[in-house]
């Protein structure tokens, strides 16, 4: 099994831990970063947010706790991000000209757990709207992030993200990360 | 307007189609009473219901149907309605009835076979003509339901070709998926990928064997694929074969893919020929390839890795692809929309990696995220919205038109080129389907 997802599959998803008011907000502030990053389309550092070894992962099936070998509706390391952002820019990519512009709101952040390195598992809720081809979509879901704590800050080891609608009908791609 | 036969036969010609025939939603509605609700359209898999009560809903033609495993293990396709009042019977899109459907209105309950079981104050029904054996009051089963080799497929009408007949060349689709196996068996992963497409269902059938549009229409994907294997390269890993299939696009340019030939067959089914290197000479490829000799022997395994088929349509409802054990099928919703559910097999005792690498190319593909079929559903769309347009009447099927050649009633692509071959065919299987004369009226 992957070891991010083992370690989520493993954990409490009901648990409130008792953090530091500093530590609370440092992992507040990723989160609001990470999706500022995201609508302003900062690819970049999109990919400076995860770890190495670090997943975006959207499963399919709501009891599922694991991403590899599963059908998915996102399971992406740094290569198949960096694809889907080399894709995505490409001039001939001709369903993604113009880009669709994204908006974000993340809130109800309870940090579930840190452990004695500082590693955070976190859960959040967002609503991201969409503005694509003259159509304004909303999304929405739940966060669960697996955070690194490194020198350099946090570091996501894996994003998981639960979309209300997960099981479709989709009646339109997702192109860019949610 | 009133669609004579004549005026349906006018819509195509030997290398053009008229626009109504994508745009008209009183073809739309002959489609379904003419096509969808007359042939056999494809309902599930065996594996989708694995157990006694394991249902999963579909629709053939516009009817909503239920796919069930009844107590004595086998799959009755029912009608999704109550015969009291009329309502449908399952709501959930897939699940398990427990030994008996139970309606949520009155509590009739009925077998999973239909047969009406039992309902509340039985008594005052005495003296009416409510009886229990008279099919009237058991859930409908379609009229014809069969399948080949785990595949379901059912029909509306009580005429016509049985289904193998009717299957013809195109069972080698549905063989291909199952005689990869090394285990000889086959089955669903997970729950399918489903897609509505902006569009009319033939046009994604036209695409699914165009060869001249993956260059052109994937390029930005292939061209990032490429990227991807040189960093790959430079980091000294190994590239997967998933990233070749995707830089095959860049690699393959607009004309490169003369070499994959298409064939028409009867009924309207037809194939592209495969283009994958799907066979490559790796440790993994080579350990599938020792268990399949293993299971069938080397004669009988050369004989089935030997079928090269990239796409084969199994007219008007599938688009089943092999190699990489996908099947798609499309239930049209309207003249503009079409539900396609995307399903991927696994073959049963081949090593992990082989599942991996096809899991690996439906993600990319056809998950809602795609990086392919996104610009393929653009492309959809536009010709959608700009057959509407009244610049012209016509599509154009005409490459390589009036070179396509036949031989007992099968029609080949000529050779070393993208010929437009399996549009016309299916445009002229969709004439004699909609201009059928059944008798029925």
């Amino acid at each position: 099994m992957t070891e991010a997802c083992e370690i989520l599959a493993a954990a409490d998803n009901a648990a409130v831990a008792d953090v530091s008011v500093e530590t609370h907000r440092a992992v507040e502030r990723f989160l609001y970063c990470q999706a500022d990053i995201l609508d302003e389309k900062r690819t970049d550092e999109w990919l400076g947010l995860f770890a190495d070894n670090g997943y975006y992962w959207m499963p399919s099936e709501e009891h599922q706790i694991e991403g590899d070998g599963m059908p998915n509706i996102f399971w992406e390391d740094h290569d198949l991000m960096l694809m889907r952002i080399s894709r995505n820019s490409h001039p001939r990519a001709h369903s993604q000209a113009p880009h669709n512009r994204l908006n974000h709101v993340v809130s109800n952040v309870v940090i579930e757990s840190e452990n004695a390195d500082g590693d955070i598992i976190v859960r959040s809720r967002f609503h991201c709207t969409e503005y694509f081809r003259y159509q304004v979509r909303s999304f929405s879901g739940k966060y669960r992030h697996l955070l690194k704590k490194t020198s350099d800050g946090y570091r996501i080891a894996l994003q998981r993200v639960d979309l209300v609608n997960r099981e479709g009908p989709y009646d339109y791609v997702l192109q860019w990360w949610l | 307007m009133i669609w004579t036969t004549e005026k349906i036969a006018g819509l195509v010609e030997p290398d053009r189609a008229h626009r109504m025939a994508y745009t008209n939603p009183e073809i739309f509605d002959l489609e379904m009473e003419r096509i969808f609700e007359r042939t056999w359209i494809y309902v599930g898999h065996e594996s989708q219901v694995k157990n006694p009560g394991d249902y999963y809903l579909a629709q053939v033609g516009r009817q909503p149907v239920i796919m069930i495993r009844g107590q004595d293990n086998e799959v009755n396709v029912l009608y999704n309605r109550c015969p009291h009042r009329g309502a449908q019977l399952c709501t959930a899109r897939k699940g398990n009835t427990g030994n008996h459907f139970y309606c949520s209105y009155h509590a009739w309950t009925f077998h999973l076979d239909g047969k009406l079981e039992s309902m509340p104050a039985r008594r005052e029904y005495d003296g009416t003509n409510l009886d229990f054996d008279n099919p009237e009051f058991h859930i409908s089963r379609l009229p014809r339901a069969a399948n080949y080799r785990g595949f379901w497929f059912a029909s509306l009408s009580n005429e016509g070709l049985d289904l193998k007949t009717h299957l013809g060349e195109s069972t080698a689709a549905f063989d291909q998926l199952i005689d990869r196996a090394p285990g000889k068996e086959t089955e669903v992963v997970g729950d399918c990928f489903r897609m509505v497409q902006q569009s009319n269902w033939k046009i994604f059938l036209e695409n699914q064997l165009d060869a001249s549009h993956p260059g052109v229409t994937h390029e930005s994907t292939g061209k990032a694929a490429q990227r991807i294997e040189a960093k790959k390269r430079d980091e000294g890993e190994e590239v997967p074969l998933e990233l070749t299939f995707l830089s095959d696009f860049a690699r393959l340019g607009h004309d490169g893919w003369t070499k994959f030939g298409t064939v028409g067959y009867r009924n309207g089914h037809s194939s592209l020929e495969g283009y994958m290197g799907l066979r490559p000479d790796d440790p993994d490829t080579n350990e599938y390839v020792r268990r399949m000799y293993e299971a069938y022997g080397e004669e009988k395994t050369e004989e089935i890795l030997g079928i090269n088929i990239h796409h084969m349509l199994v007219y008007p409802c599938n688009s089943v692809q092999p190699p990489l054990q996908q099947l798609r099928t499309i239930r049209p919703l309207a003249h503009d929309k079409t539900l396609t559910e995307i399903w991927h097999f696994r073959l049963k005792d081949a090593p992990e990696a082989i599942y991996r690498r096809s899991l690996a190319y439906y993600y990319l593909v056809n998950s809602p995220s795609t990086l392919v079929n996104a610009d393929d559903l653009f492309n959809w769309w536009k010709c959608q919205h700009g057959l509407d347009s009244n610049a012209s009447e016509w599509v154009s099927f005409h490459r390589k038109a009036g070179q396509d050649e036949e031989r007992d009633g099968i029609a080949y692509s000529a050779p070393e080129s993208m010929s437009e071959l399996p549009l016309r065919h299916m445009m002229y299987a969709w004439r004699d389907y909609m201009t059928a004369d059944t008798g029925a009226k």
